[in-house]
């Protein structure tokens, strides 16, 4: 009788594993798909050795002696003026020079602390957002953070009490300003947009006309035009004596305009909510104000969440055309210092580090609503 | 007593109550308005600004450099309403031909099966989607006034375009009168082209027979046009830009603000034209394509008859949309001085008249008869596309 050995197992051939199969499905599976892929590499060679040559390679980094936390890190025996920073490539040491302005705008150097306290209340604010998660009282925490932070950052940036110099508005500007813009932008149109929401969704007629008509009418409208009826129009709405200063002005612009679209995002929710809810709610006799704020708001607001911060991204984005009205916000600020006289030709570094601060950001908060989404989106799985 | 509780009753009565809400509303609203309005009457008043439309007919009194109608400084100010407006919706156009161009591309690429191009359009996306567009338009305008040379050295492209610090020269096509034969027989051809498809339709339901119609096609919108265009004895000639002293003469010039604005805007707008695409042929069930080739349809019929027309449904109402928003976005050439109409005239002739209120609204409405005409589209749009249940 004959007997069988077991052969060993052949190796699977080179062509059919790992990364030479990747490469054979992902890049090279057809004639097309090998030109598309010489394509894109070409077109990589194109864009990115000259750009990082002239970002960093090529780059001047001369920026003398920086005091960094009381550390004093040398990088070149002083720093580079604008006529030996070279032509060629980026001069970063004028974005070191320039960084106070971008981060703190006019604001008076010796006070700039208060500034910095605000920036890190409002790191903290997030980490206790992720920390507080799974605590108990989480809702009341958040509720009592989110009502102290905006009067504790007011304070802090604006003074004038607690033996804090003042410092008027027209002297606020930079990062600081497009971040003071959209958080109160998004802080105040919040609640004005539930309202306006649930004023559509009425049954009153007089309510709904008048929250249609509002939130259609803001919503064909550019926002520049929106700030320009702010800044020239609105103070002759108000009687005499009345005086708005330019930034409450902007603020008032973009907290009207942003109330719309939070609005339509807030309706969205209201509209997913099944009429059986209401009916219940009806039933069990509560009164207008209890349905809303008991059971109807609280589950549509969840379903809006996400889009409440796709809408937030925008208005973001939209925060830095308050630069259209003379406010000195980080772009304005950009736009400002690339016309110095002493560092002539250097408005593309300025332009590329808000591009790129603005891009952090902007991403960051991209991702962040993508993870809600998903989220959310398993939550009604079974 | 009796009285008390119908008087109780009414005052509880949802209705009644209803009623008063909305009284009380509309009084508030009505407050509100007539205050702001008189407030705004006696501080006009006081600041003795002139009312009314009669700024219209002034002397406008300022250059712009780029006007697709006739304007010098000495037409009136209405005129300078029409140069904006013109100037808006041939930016929103170019903006939005380039923008959909782009998407399509990127939006088709980012489902590639190549690894590498799907990568690259979804780096793209993101990249251009999270800066705002404010800083887009401002970057690739001081870029182009930095690299771009001087008009002395400007890029020469066989000695027709050139592009140097003060914009794109392009060569001008100019028509004799006999061109408006070429147009007829362009619009003949598009006619015919239609007349034709209905018939070989008719003829494939009855017949079941499919006639490819591509080549009749292209030589009747095409080659009929052309060949009437050389009968005529090539009635339209170009008017190739030249270097004139320390500029360029003849031809069509697109500044650096416009080329800036119309770049950003394409780019920036592009990204979620691209999303849209992709959303709406990802929302295209798997087993349509599996039953198209099930019932024998080629890759191209599958493509055009089932695909496509499913795709098209969820991708281009949010298209249209994002024209809207591109329309919009166009007014921020205001910060680089491209003349369209809020620039134009809601920024510069407002800053000489000082008439905000007559010129913003002017402005605003026709920002909103804009958007009113995309809204209507949109309706039609979604009225063809929506699913014909029976």
């Amino acid at each position: 009788m004959p007997t069988f050995e077991l052969q060993e197992q052949r190796k699977a051939p080179i062509s059919q594993v790992g990364i030479v199969r990747w490469l054979r499905d992902n890049l090279f599976s057809s004639w097309a798909s090998i030109g598309l892929t010489l394509f894109s590499l070409y077109l990589l060679y194109l864009i990115f050795p000259p750009m990082l040559d002239w970002m960093i390679f090529s780059a001047n980094f001369n920026f003398g002696t920086v005091d960094i936390f009381g550390l004093e890190i040398k990088f070149s025996e002083e720093m580079a003026t604008n006529a030996n920073c070279g032509r060629e490539a980026a001069c970063w040491p004028y974005i070191y020079e320039k960084f106070y302005m971008y981060i703190y705008g006019f604001y008076p150097r010796a006070e700039s602390w208060r500034v910095d306290i605000v920036y890190a209340l409002t790191a903290m604010l997030f980490v206790m957002v992720r920390v507080l998660r799974n605590f108990t009282h989480k809702n009341k925490a958040f509720l009592v953070m989110f009502i102290i932070f905006p009067f504790a950052s007011f304070y802090l940036i604006s003074g004038g009490v607690f033996g804090l110099e003042h410092i008027e508005t027209h002297r606020w500007g930079g990062l600081m300003l497009t971040l003071v813009i959209a958080s109160v932008g998004i802080l105040f149109s919040f609640p004005i947009g539930i309202l306006l929401a649930l004023g559509r969704q009425s049954n009153l007629k007089v309510i709904s006309l008048f929250s249609t008509i509002y939130i259609e009418f803001i919503r064909a409208l550019p926002l520049i035009t929106i700030l320009f009826m702010a800044s020239f129009v609105l103070p002759m709405f108000f009687s005499e004596g009345m005086n708005f200063d330019k930034l409450l002005r902007a603020l008032i612009a973009i907290t009207l305009f942003q109330a719309a679209y939070f609005a339509e995002v807030v309706r969205g929710g209201l509209q997913a909510i099944p009429t059986g809810q209401y009916e219940a709610a009806d039933a069990i006799g509560l009164n207008y104000f209890q349905k809303n704020a008991l059971i109807v708001l609280p589950q549509a607001l969840k379903i809006s969440i996400p889009n409440l911060v796709g809408s937030s991204i925008s208005l973001f984005k939209d925060s830095v055309l308050v630069l259209i009205i003379g406010l000195m916000d980080i772009l304005a600020m950009v736009n400002m210092t690339s016309n110095d006289p002493y560092w002539l030709g250097r408005e593309t570094e300025g332009f590329i580090f808000v591009t790129i601060v603005m891009w952090v950001f902007l991403y960051s908060m991209s991702r962040y609503s993508k993870k809600l989404e998903i989220r959310f989106s398993t939550d009604h799985k079974n | 007593m009796k009285q008390e509780n119908s008087l109780l009753s009414f005052l509880n009565n949802n209705e009644t109550r209803g009623v008063a809400f909305q009284i009380i509303t509309f009084l508030i609203i009505a407050f509100v308005i007539y205050s702001g309005i008189s407030n705004l009457m006696f501080n006009i008043e006081a600041r003795e600004i002139h009312t009314g439309f009669a700024f219209l007919s002034n002397r406008a009194g300022f250059a712009i450099n780029e006007s697709m109608i006739a304007y010098t400084p000495e037409h009136s100010n209405l005129r300078v309403f029409y140069v904006g407006l013109i100037n808006t919706l041939v930016v929103a156009f170019v903006g939005i031909i380039f923008a959909t161009i782009i998407g399509l591309t990127i939006g088709i690429a980012r489902l590639s099966n190549n690894w590498l191009i799907s990568k690259l359009a979804g780096g793209y996306i993101e990249l251009f989607r999270n800066i705002p567009i404010l800083i887009q338009i401002l970057f690739w305008y001081n870029i182009a006034l930095v690299t771009l040379p001087s008009p002395k050295g400007s890029f020469n492209f066989f000695d027709s375009i050139f592009i140097n610090k003060r914009g794109i020269y392009l060569p001008e096509p100019i028509s004799e009168p006999g061109f408006i034969w070429v147009l007829i027989a362009f619009i003949l051809g598009i006619g015919l082209t239609v007349f034709m498809k209905r018939h070989f339709n008719k003829k494939q339901d009855e017949t079941g027979v499919y006639t490819h119609t591509f080549g009749y096609s292209v030589g009747l919108v095409l080659g009929l046009p052309i060949i009437v265009f050389f009968l005529m004895g090539s009635p339209m000639y170009f008017d190739y830009p030249s270097l004139k002293g320390f500029n360029f003469k003849g031809g069509r010039v697109f500044s650096p603000e416009f080329l800036a604005l119309a770049f950003a805007l394409s780019v920036y707008t592009a990204t979620y034209i691209a999303e849209a695409i992709r959303s709406g042929i990802e929302a295209v069930n798997k087993g349509q394509k599996e039953a198209a080739a099930a019932l024998g349809l080629t890759q191209t019929q599958s493509l055009k008859l089932v695909v496509l027309p499913q795709a098209l449904r969820v991708a281009i109402p949010p298209t249209i949309n994002q024209y809207l928003n591109l329309t919009k976005n166009s007014s921020l050439a205001t910060a680089i001085g491209y003349p369209e109409l809020m620039s134009a005239f809601g920024g510069t002739v407002l800053n000489q008249v000082g008439q905000a209120v007559e010129i913003l609204g002017m402005t605003m409405l026709v920002y909103l008869a804009i958007s009113l005409f995309i809204s209507l589209l949109l309706n039609m749009v979604n009225k063809k596309m929506s699913i014909k249940g029976r």
